[in-house]
């Protein structure tokens, strides 16, 4: 784990469910969880937000395109949402979601994940 | 076993002045489950950063909300001032908090006539929608507009309220606070009011915690937290309590909400009588560089703001996590088990605000 400014930890993928595990143990509350593709590196940025009281803590993983990021809907439910969130608009793949939307979480016409619509846009 | 059924429940609905949609699996009348759906107004502001650059993203910020819609915009100012190491002029935070108050108080009160609407007391809806109607007017003489004010900027505000009119408000607050006190006891006392909230849709402490729960919910379940307490703005000059209920209901959110009517009417003396006699903003140079993490706590509960820069005008990420899409886990879990005729009382109860959810 690596501290990239106050509260935000870079970690691995393996050290995700613990890190969880341990949150979920001392009660922490899940805050959200984003998902983000910096222009400049081209991997996405998985966030997870953690709070107890007034304190913050958030771990960020770092995830290849085609890579798959272990779903915590199992152990904080209201994951389902930013997980089916982050797989219906940006693309990226999470495993094992508890409540799978497919893709149907949001109603929207367009079509999505948008990241792949605006690569297709940028190609023509 | 009773007669299973799916009742579809939204988007459009009497209760619901925005698009949600939720799947009631019904076993008689009785709720099992509730699957939301969402995204029916969705407008991907938030995707607006590859089109607007970051001082425009301000007015972009004020616009996914028509209610906290001022707090939209701080947030996001707030956020772009801590990676910019800008520091607010003092009157700023002040106006900032004063006018923040003043949302939250318009949202209670919008959401109190919302409540009695959904249980079919017209006349108390009547009575707190002509109350919010002296906010709005307030809004209206302090910034010129009702619903987007657009007096947020980076590096502090564009607006000053002078001091007669601040103390003008003040008068104006403490007969309102009269007359909301007398509107508000009936929503505490009334016996038809009590009999559709008390001991319907319980959440515990714990499980509003485990769902992620956020605001008058989460309190409401005896949960002390307020991100007032991270002393943003001008709140760390300011003596507030935390209001809580340990009841865990609908009557718990309803009771917390009015108790902090009142309280943004305390802050409000408070900032008045304290306000100091700065400059109101500060000037902005160069391009932002690094990430922000901001937690603000708007009327419906804490909102989150992650804004990532890249050294260019056009921000990398600009991601808001609202308090309503925070409150669907709870609003599920509080559906489990309630009667069918419940289910419009216990989506208001999260007070709802659907454009916030979709961005």
């Amino acid at each position: 784990m690596q501290e990239l400014k106050k509260d935000l930890y870079l970690i691995e993928k393996a050290e995700l469910l613990n890190i969880i595990m341990e949150k979920k143990n001392a009660l922490w509350r899940l805050c959200q969880i984003c998902c983000s593709y910096p222009k400049l590196e081209d991997h996405f940025e998985v966030t997870y937000s953690f709070a107890n009281g007034q304190d913050l803590s958030n771990y960020r993983l770092i995830a290849q395109r085609d890579e798959e990021v272990p779903s915590i809907s199992r152990v904080y439910k209201s994951a389902i949402y930013y997980e089916n969130e982050m797989h219906e608009l940006w693309g990226l793949k999470v495993e094992n979601i508890k409540q799978d939307f497919h893709d149907k979480l949001y109603r929207i016409d367009v079509e999505t994940p948008f990241l792949v619509k605006e690569e297709q846009k940028d190609g023509e | 076993m009773g007669n299973r059924s799916v009742v579809p429940f939204g988007p459009q609905h009497p209760v619901l002045p925005e698009p949600i949609h939720l799947d009631l699996v019904l076993e008689d009348e009785k709720v099992l489950a509730a699957i939301p759906s969402i995204g029916f107004i969705h407008r991907g502001l938030e995707s607006l950063t590859n089109k607007k650059d970051f001082n425009e993203m301000v007015y972009v910020a004020e616009r996914i909300c028509g209610i906290c819609s001022f707090m939209h915009g701080m947030s996001y100012c707030m956020a772009l001032e801590d990676i910019m190491n800008i520091e607010v002029p003092r009157r700023a935070d002040y106006l900032r908090t004063i006018w923040g108050e003043m949302s939250r108080l318009h949202s209670h009160l919008l959401w109190l006539g919302l409540l009695a609407d959904g249980f079919g007391f017209e006349a108390l809806f009547m009575h707190s929608w002509r109350l919010r109607e002296k906010i709005l007017d307030m809004f209206e003489v302090s910034t010129g507009g009702r619903v987007i004010f657009s007096v947020n900027t980076i590096g502090g505000v564009l607006k000053d309220m002078p001091a007669d009119m601040l103390n003008d408000f003040v008068r104006q607050l403490d007969e309102m606070e009269k007359e909301i006190r007398e509107t508000t006891a009936i929503f505490l006392d009334d016996y038809t009011v009590k009999s559709r909230l008390v001991d319907v849709g319980i959440i515990t402490g714990e499980d509003a915690i485990r769902r992620g729960a956020v605001g008058p919910m989460m309190r409401a379940s005896g949960i002390n937290v307020d991100m007032r307490k991270n002393g943003y703005g001008a709140y760390n000059d300011i003596d507030f309590e935390v209001i809580t209920s340990n009841k865990c209901d609908s009557y718990a959110r309803c009771e917390v909400r009015i108790g902090e009517i009142f309280q943004s009417i305390d802050i409000i003396r408070q900032c008045v009588a304290k306000i100091p006699d700065t400059e109101i903003n500060t000037k902005v140079t160069g391009m932002p560089n690094g990430e922000s993490i901001i937690r603000v706590e708007q009327p419906r509960g804490e909102a989150f703001y992650h804004v990532r820069a890249n050294g260019t005008k056009f921000l990398d990420r600009f991601r808001v996590r609202t308090p309503t899409f925070a409150n669907i886990p709870a609003l599920t879990q509080t559906l489990q088990g309630c009667q069918y005729g419940d289910v419009p009382l216990l989506v208001l109860t999260i007070d709802p605000c659907i454009s916030c959810t979709e961005r």
